[in-house]
């Protein structure tokens, strides 16, 4: 692999890409954000979206984009990887953020969108029947997330407590 | 069209005398807190997309001390209180005279993080008190949280009650800094104010525009 022609490719909030070997996509910051990585190794083909809300119901725009909620991320990005040759049925997925980043005692009940956020892409993934295969979730803390579309390793780093794969 | 995007020049000079307000009250706050001269710039007013917001203050994975805390009542929304985490451990060590305290983002003391929020919500609750003389509404503070972590991961709570309606925010940005250095250079940090979105128009239409 020619090392030196690798793209990081970085996707924002509320967005979502794709990549193909030997680039690699992040995502940065997550924090009740969660970060849905699908992916089909064989082809070596890797797609992600950096959800921020569980539901698109929640939405009060006439227009909706499709990244920012956990119902129409996760559907989009499989088409879009699809687009891109992936075989729909080694489509496999990775996920990563939902953390409570504040206890904040509030009326407003977004202060605990982390695990609605990781339930909502639990669902989508299961209803679409893409397998799961590994995850780093809730908690309290950060994520700056990195994955391999060759290897299929997602690096997961926090603060101060180095990176992990999964 | 997008509701945030189309708010004219005059409404986000109504904002920016609203951080003006408060943050000058903020200011001097903090300047008797830690009794040092405190130098507020002029508030920074901007319809900013949510990317673009990640990206201040050195980008979404950059290490950052944040107050945080939720506004209810009337007008609700988020306020954040940012510095870099060499600076909020000067400002730790020199509320509790404690010269060994280092902030991390893991097992901190309870005396430096609670000096920390004391210090927030001194600064916020000056801020919200005048904005809420000024626009003649009650405004509820929570009370606020200290986050040691990504700014990303921070900053985007402040992002989720606009992020149904839109996919821009209007931040209203007030840096405080010290007059003079101090051991680590001046002591800089930003007084951030982002409304939900259905406060803009109780804001506006409270002032008369």
């Amino acid at each position: 692999m020619n090392m030196e022609n690798r793209k990081i490719i970085n996707v924002g909030i509320a967005e979502m890409d794709v990549v193909r070997t030997p680039d690699l996509i992040r995502t940065s910051g997550l924090g009740s954000c969660v970060g849905v990585i699908l992916y089909d190794l064989d082809q070596e083909l890797a797609g992600l979206a950096h959800v921020m809300l569980p539901d698109s119901n929640l939405s009060r725009n006439n227009t909706i984009h499709p990244a920012k909620y956990a119902d129409t991320a996760v559907p989009a990005l499989l088409d879009r990887l699809v687009s891109y040759g992936a075989s729909r049925k080694k489509v496999k997925a990775k996920i990563a953020g939902g953390a409570q980043m504040f206890k904040i005692s509030s009326k407003n009940d977004m202060m605990k969108i982390g695990l609605r956020n990781i339930e909502a892409v639990k669902k989508e993934l299961e209803r679409l029947t893409i397998p799961l295969i590994a995850e780093d979730v809730g908690g309290n803390r950060g994520r700056t997330i990195i994955f391999n579309p060759k290897s299929g390793i997602l690096t997961i780093r926090t603060v101060n407590l180095g990176s992990k794969e999964i | 069209m997008d509701p945030i995007k189309s708010i004219n020049e005059v409404k986000l000079g109504i904002l920016q005398e609203v951080g003006n307000i408060g943050a000058g009250n903020a200011a001097t706050a903090l300047s008797k807190l830690v009794n040092k001269k405190i130098e507020m710039n002029v508030p920074v007013v901007r319809v900013i997309s949510f990317q673009e917001l990640m990206d201040l203050y050195g980008g979404p994975d950059e290490m950052i001390a944040a107050v945080f805390l939720r506004i209810e009542g009337e007008v609700t929304g988020s306020m954040f209180y940012l510095l870099p985490v060499d600076k909020a451990t000067f400002f730790a060590r020199l509320l509790t005279g404690m010269k060994d305290i280092t902030l991390t983002n893991s097992g901190n003391s309870e005396l430096a993080l609670s000096a920390l929020q004391e210090m927030g919500n001194i600064m916020a609750g000056t801020y919200l008190t005048a904005l809420s003389e000024f626009i003649q509404m009650r405004l509820t503070p929570s009370v606020p949280e200290v986050g040691i972590d990504m700014f990303g991961a921070i900053i985007s709570y402040g992002l989720l009650e606009i992020s149904k309606v839109s996919d821009y925010a209007i931040m209203i940005d007030t840096v405080l800094k010290t007059e003079t250095e101090e051991d680590n250079g001046l002591i800089k940090g930003h007084l951030f104010l982002l409304p939900d979105p259905e406060s803009f128009e109780k804001i506006f239409s409270a002032l008369g525009v």
